[in-house]
């Protein structure tokens, strides 16, 4: 099975998504971040979906999901890199990610979340 | 069978076709009033009459439909497309079709086989009919999507800064392509700012606010920050009148003002930079 890589950059951590995402791939992705953001007591999680295409529902709470458990974990969720069609299809579909910090690229979103740290 | 229906009409007409066509063209000429010349008139109907004379020998039938008339519907098809580009009114086109029957009353009104003919060249002259009313709708879909290109352009203001002036009404297609387009262009230029001017909106009504919170949170998602400017007094009425709420996306009256909040919302300081130059 597809694991999505976890990249650990300063107290950043980084998930970069760059293939269709399975059920199965979603909930092994949420339990290894977790996982890596207790031991790495990262303060920032960004997540590039620069390669994503297609979104549904499922991704949508996916995103929200993985939000949340980074902020139990006290870290900072940035999704980064969402592509036009991809933002008016969540829009379409009534998915506006509150609480979602956003940045257009990899790059701003580290600036925004290390400006917190 | 389509000689029986015809008699011998085919064969007096083949024999009298110079005169025919010179009473035609003659008849077409009147309502042209010079506005082609002999020489192209003369092409268009001589081809005409000799694929319909050709269909009508190869027993084409009292169905302007059918396969043997495939040559006569593709010149009617050509003639009526030209007229149209030409400025013709329908009623001329069709009249020029219309103008055979006279021309051949006058030739051969005595043969019995003039009947059926007359009416099949009343259905041709229905094609061109249909033919311009589809060229005039081709004409105007283009025009409609010519003016949905023309009518979003999505300009730089500054570094990071980009605006979106919207002029004329907003209707579902056109948010769409708006959306699209200021979107892809906040992916293309980087920028994190995004000014939408609704000056040239003549009205707001619910749809269009919608389209508008629409557009501000797709391109929240994408991480950059969307500003409304350029509301008018009434406008700013009708949307309390109609309850919409912008909750909270910046407002702003001009673009001027929605412009320095952007600036100043990237880090510039513009107070110090105002004294500075003595504003």
């Amino acid at each position: 099975m597809e694991r999505i890589p976890i990249l650990k950059i300063g107290n950043l951590l980084l998930v970069s998504i760059q293939v269709d995402l399975q059920d199965r791939t979603v909930i092994t992705l949420e339990e290894d971040l977790a996982e890596k953001i207790v031991a790495t007591g990262a303060r920032g999680v960004v997540i590039d979906i620069t390669a994503l295409d297609i979104v549904d529902s499922f991704t949508g709470r996916m995103l929200a999901t993985i939000a949340s458990i980074s902020r139990v974990l006290d870290a900072e969720t940035v999704v980064v890199g969402m592509r036009p069609a991809v933002a008016i299809t969540l829009v379409e579909l009534g998915l506006s990610l509150e609480g979602i910090k956003t940045a257009l690229d990899v790059e701003r979103g580290m600036r925004l979340l290390s400006a917190r740290a | 069978m389509a000689a029986e229906v015809f008699g011998n009409v085919v064969e007096r007409c083949r024999a009298e076709e110079e005169e025919l066509l010179g009473r035609w063209k003659e008849i077409v000429a009147e309502s042209l009033r010079g506005r082609m010349t002999g020489v192209e008139l003369d092409k268009e109907l001589r081809d005409l009459l000799d694929a319909l004379l050709s269909a009508l020998a190869a027993g084409g039938g009292t169905d302007p439909g059918a396969e043997a008339y495939g040559e006569v519907r593709a010149l009617l098809g050509e003639l009526s497309r030209n007229r149209a580009h030409q400025g013709f009114s329908p009623r001329e086109t069709a009249v020029a079709v219309f103008a055979l029957k006279r021309a051949l009353r006058d030739r051969i009104g005595d043969e019995p086989g003039f009947t059926p003919l007359t009416d099949l060249i009343d259905e041709l002259g229905l094609i061109t009919f249909e033919v311009y009313t589809r060229a005039r709708e081709e004409v105007i879909s283009n025009q409609a999507e010519q003016l949905l290109e023309l009518a979003t352009p999505v300009v730089k203001l500054w570094h990071g800064v980009v605006a979106l002036p919207l002029v004329g009404t907003l209707d579902s297609a056109r948010a769409q392509v708006v959306m699209e387009k200021l979107l892809q262009t906040l992916v293309d230029t980087g920028s994190e700012h995004a000014i939408i001017d609704i000056t040239g909106v003549p009205a707001v009504d619910t749809q269009v606010a919608q389209h508008l919170l629409k557009t501000v949170v797709a391109a929240r998602l994408m991480g950059a920050d969307c500003i409304i400017s350029g509301i008018r007094p009434q406008i700013a009425q009708t949307i309390v009148a109609l309850g919409i709420e912008f909750g909270d996306i910046a407002t702003k009256s001009t673009l001027a003002d929605a412009l320095m909040l952007a600036i100043s919302r990237s880090g510039v300081d513009f107070g110090a930079e105002m004294a500075k130059r003595g504003l």
